[in-house]
């Protein structure tokens, strides 16, 4: 092959904002057909670099040379115009309107749109993305949205194509489908730049990586010969740290039953949960897997008390039978709760640390006959702020104010420091960098150790696989039987994700019936 | 260059303060603007207005009069509303205070022991409370929305007060006057400074503002039900009852207002008469907001708003305006804070004419 130009290529790029230099002085280079990963933390500057490229943020200082020739974007129309692709982490679609509504809204006004069905059909063909131009967006599941946004992005043609973590969201399977279209697109020599901080994903789909950190590039290399320890090290600095999980031996008396829970959802487009069974048993972690929106909210609603249910003893915390019980009456049973929202449920934004450690350890005595003991309440913010490595200026600090990782950390040690007997950890590092989450499984695997039920509902299989004792798998509001970790790969637990688990009588053949049903099915 | 509304990274809390300083100039600006308009010299009406009805000890007096009912709805009603909790009734609860309380003076006519006070009070909080809980439970069973339930209340409870003077309560010797026999003496509030229509009512206000400031500040439920309304979901996470929270802020704001009503009936009026508020309820609302919802906030917007019912009487009295004057000044005043309320989560800023206006990018900027 002759020496080629460049697809893009930034040198020097820098974006400082008042309070952080996001990107400083970084020179990125993608080939044409070349998938290049951006790997990096969470405030690593992947996303302000991201947004310099597609014309959402104007550089300070730096030269963008599109196919060799100096560019200035300063709109996310003219980077369009140019060829460059966007799919944003978070869909960006119209749920009460169909895939062909939704892709007509986005093109160019001038564009013809008669034929669209038939354009939309011969792309996603090309491509190997199934999908229905006359469906529902609210009727499917994340992995056929995502697959909306791409066509979408497809049908203009574009030589670069930026992705932001796309398989947040998906199974592995549909992951895996994922890749095979970007792969197809490569060859056909569109530009991929693939935004992550899935290593492993990483290596099996990208040839060639920029590692950004604190906003510079700290390494360019080959994923495919790299292990995910030296990927890591470059992306935060050090070793990973990693957990250390022995055989459980404290067994304590904390535990957490569900016997037979069925529950129709509140929402019009939540999920029903079907006759739930689970016990989680103290010195245990026991992991839910699964994709959101398969009823872990309604479920882990049910399980803390946000939902009271009538049967009383369809919930069992620490032996006590509560399903009457609301979130407050739970706690003082000895049940801990780390939700997957942060800001809004986890913690009140506009409120300082100490008043988000009163939220719910008032218990601690926290309080004197109805009076906040303010001191105390500060003392037990510090000391979660201490124990638990919580980045923050002091207990005043408002909640907004953290970062997604350091608030994480916070809620963690505000919920342990309780002393629970029986703990539930929703999506526990969502968003949260690599060292903060490998400290935050640390905590739990500590917790179990203690002889804590702990129950854990991830996405993450990686995670589920790293610390749980076995492992359940939710889908359409039905929880498989746990298996022990050791026999779950992720092979099994994504075949029981599509329902594998659910008997013959229950399985939908054919058309997919139910929006509930859509939603949760990846398979094409 | 054109000018285009920025989201801020974080409110400002400089501009939540600066913002009914802004809307009080403001007020002012587009007061002298409208006595121009009506052909007044404005600065003369001006003076009129804001300056002649405090000149004296008599008008100080009055100032801090109608203040006390004012503080108190105020204090009461921002109890529920820093819940998110909206009793707009709180002019209802005051009317039913003033009958509770007025029907335990009219009940004892020989009543000579200042110790009948008491048991007015409690009767009118109590009173406000029992019409506070109407919309309250509407709202935690059905789900009905307390805006319309507490406000529709207001009119049920002035036409059952203007039933009662004109029926069974009214005075046989009052010439067919729809009003009540006068209180006994004993049912009346003392009056705090002499030559003055201020009564001791003034101090019960001064005492809920204490009372409201340790209870936002100090105690776990006033806490809670701050969680309630800045975060709902914190708040169900926390296990904190909405139910409850609910009750709690209309029940405080139904006391308040029914002290209030009593702090009216058997202070400046002395019985009861078809109206004994001219608008204290409602206009405690706007106390409440341009008070930030905050104990010494409130009382010194509470100050601010009776000086406007003055104002508005002596305006009527010396420049020959109609008494509507009051409430368009009301009306100005809130609508400027509403205004002004906006630059606490946004700024100005300088857009160039050709940048992409559309609000995604605007967004994702700010968000970087």
């Amino acid at each position: 092959m002759q020496a080629q130009v460049p697809r893009l290529e930034l040198s020097g790029i820098s974006k400082a904002y008042p309070s952080i230099i996001a990107n400083d002085a970084i020179d990125l280079t993608v080939m044409p057909g070349e998938i290049h990963a951006l790997l990096g933390e969470n405030g690593a500057g992947k996303s302000t670099l991201m947004k310099i490229i597609y014309g959402i943020v104007k550089p300070d200082a730096g030269v963008i040379r599109w196919n060799g020739s100096v560019v200035r974007i300063a709109n996310p129309a003219q980077a369009r115009a140019l060829g460059i692709g966007m799919v944003f982490q978070h869909f960006s679609l119209f749920e009460t309107l169909t895939v062909a509504e939704n892709i007509e809204l986005a093109l160019d006004p001038s564009s013809e749109t008669s034929g669209l069905d038939a354009i939309i059909g011969d792309v996603s063909g090309r491509y190997g993305l199934p999908l229905d131009p006359r469906r529902h967006i609210h009727t499917m599941s994340a992995g056929e949205r995502q697959r909306v946004e791409i066509v979408r992005c497809l049908l203009q043609e574009p030589t670069l194509l930026i992705l932001d973590e796309p398989t947040s969201v998906l199974t592995p399977q549909a992951a895996a489908k994922v890749f095979e279209t970007l792969r197809r697109l490569a060859n056909d020599g569109c530009s991929i730049l693939y935004i992550s901080h899935k290593l492993d994903e990483i290596r099996e789909l990208c040839t060639r990586a920029t590692v950004l950190r604190d906003g510079r590039v700290t390494g360019n290399c080959d994923p495919r010969l790299e292990t995910p320890s030296s990927l890591a090290k470059m992306m935060i600095g050090s070793e990973l740290p990693h957990p250390h999980h022995r055989a459980a031996t404290t067994r304590g008396d904390g535990n957490l039953g569900i016997r037979r829970l069925s529950l129709a959802a509140e929402d019009p487009f939540g999920t029903d949960l079907v006759d739930i069974e689970l016990s989680v048993r103290g010195g245990e972690i026991v992991g839910i897997a699964g994709i959101s929106g398969n009823g872990q909210k309604e479920l882990l609603a049910a399980l803390s008390g946000e939902r009271t249910v009538a049967d009383d003893g369809a919930i069992v915390v620490n032996g006590t039978p509560s399903g009457h019980l609301d979130a407050g009456e739970r706690r003082a049973l000895g049940l801990a709760f780390v939700p997957e929202e942060r800001l809004g449920r986890g913690a009140v934004p506009e409120m300082s640390l100490a008043d988000n450690a009163l939220l719910t350890a008032w218990r601690q005595k926290l309080t004197h006959r109805g009076m906040i003991r303010i001191e105390a309440m500060r003392d037990y913010a510090s000391a979660i702020i201490a124990r638990f490595n919580v980045h923050a200026t002091g207990p005043d600090a408002v909640a907004r104010s953290l970062s997604g990782g350091n608030l994480q950390k916070f809620i963690v040690g505000r919920e342990i420091l309780q002393g629970p007997r029986a703990m539930i950890a929703a999506q526990p590092t969502w968003g949260v960098d690599v060292g903060a989450s490998a400290q935050i499984r640390q905590k739990l695997i500590d917790l179990r150790d203690d002889g804590v039920a702990v129950l854990v509902v991830s996405e993450e299989l990686d995670e589920l696989l790293e610390i749980c004792d076995r492992i359940a798998v939710m889908t359409r509001g039905r929880l498989s039987a746990a298996l022990p970790a050791r026999a779950a790969d992720a092979e099994t637990i994504g075949q029981m994700m599509s329902g594998s688990f659910i008997g013959v009588e229950t399985t939908r053949t054919g058309e997919v019936a139910t929006a509930a049903a859509a939603r949760t099915i990846d398979a094409p | 260059m054109r000018l285009k509304l920025e989201l801020r990274p974080q409110p400002s809390r400089v501009m939540a303060w600066m913002s009914p300083l802004i809307a009080a100039a403001a007020t002012l600006v587009a007061g002298f603007a409208l006595f121009s308009l009506l052909g007044k010299d404005p600065l003369q009406a001006l003076q009129v207005f804001f300056v002649k009805p405090v000149e004296t000890r008599y008008g100080l007096g009055e100032l801090l009069l109608k203040a006390s009912p004012l503080m108190l709805c105020a204090i009461g009603l921002a109890a529920g509303y820093r819940a998110n909790v909206w009793n707009i009734g709180a002019e209802g609860q005051l009317t039913l205070g003033a009958i509770c309380g007025g029907g335990v003076a009219l009940s004892f006519p020989g009543a000579n022991s200042a110790w009948i006070l008491l048991p007015m009070i409690v009767a009118g909080a109590a009173g406000g409370m029992a019409w506070a809980s109407i919309p309250s439970w509407l709202k935690t069973r059905f789900n009905a929305n307390e805006i319309l339930t507490s406000l529709m209340l207001v009119y049920v409870a002035t036409l059952f007060l203007s039933w009662l003077v004109q029926g069974p309560w009214r005075d046989p010797e009052g010439y067919n006057f729809p009003q009540s026999k006068i209180f006994p003496d004993a049912a009346l509030l003392p009056i705090l400074l002499s030559g003055t229509r201020l009564h001791a009512g003034f101090l019960i206000s001064l005492a809920a503002i204490a009372i409201a400031w340790l209870f936002f500040a100090r105690t776990l439920i006033g806490f809670r039900m701050q969680v309630a309304g800045l975060a709902p979901a914190a708040a169900n996470y926390a296990g904190i009852s909405a139910k409850r929270t609910v009750w709690f802020g209309m029940l405080i704001g139904g006391a308040a207002a029914g002290v209030a009503g009593v702090g009216e009936a058997a202070g400046p009026i002395g019985q009861l008469l078809p109206s004994v508020s001219p608008g204290y309820g409602f206009a405690a609302i706007i106390v409440a907001f341009v008070g930030r919802l905050h104990p010494v906030g409130i009382a010194l917007a509470s100050l601010l708003m009776s000086l406007l019912y003055l104002g508005g009487e002596s305006a009527q009295i010396s420049l020959a305006l109609p008494s509507a004057v009051t409430g368009v000044f009301q009306g100005t005043l809130l609508f400027f804070l509403l205004a002004a309320d906006v630059f606490i989560n946004f700024r100005v800023a300088l857009a160039p004419r050709n940048a992409p206006s559309s609000a995604t990018a605007a967004g994702f900027a700010s968000r970087a």
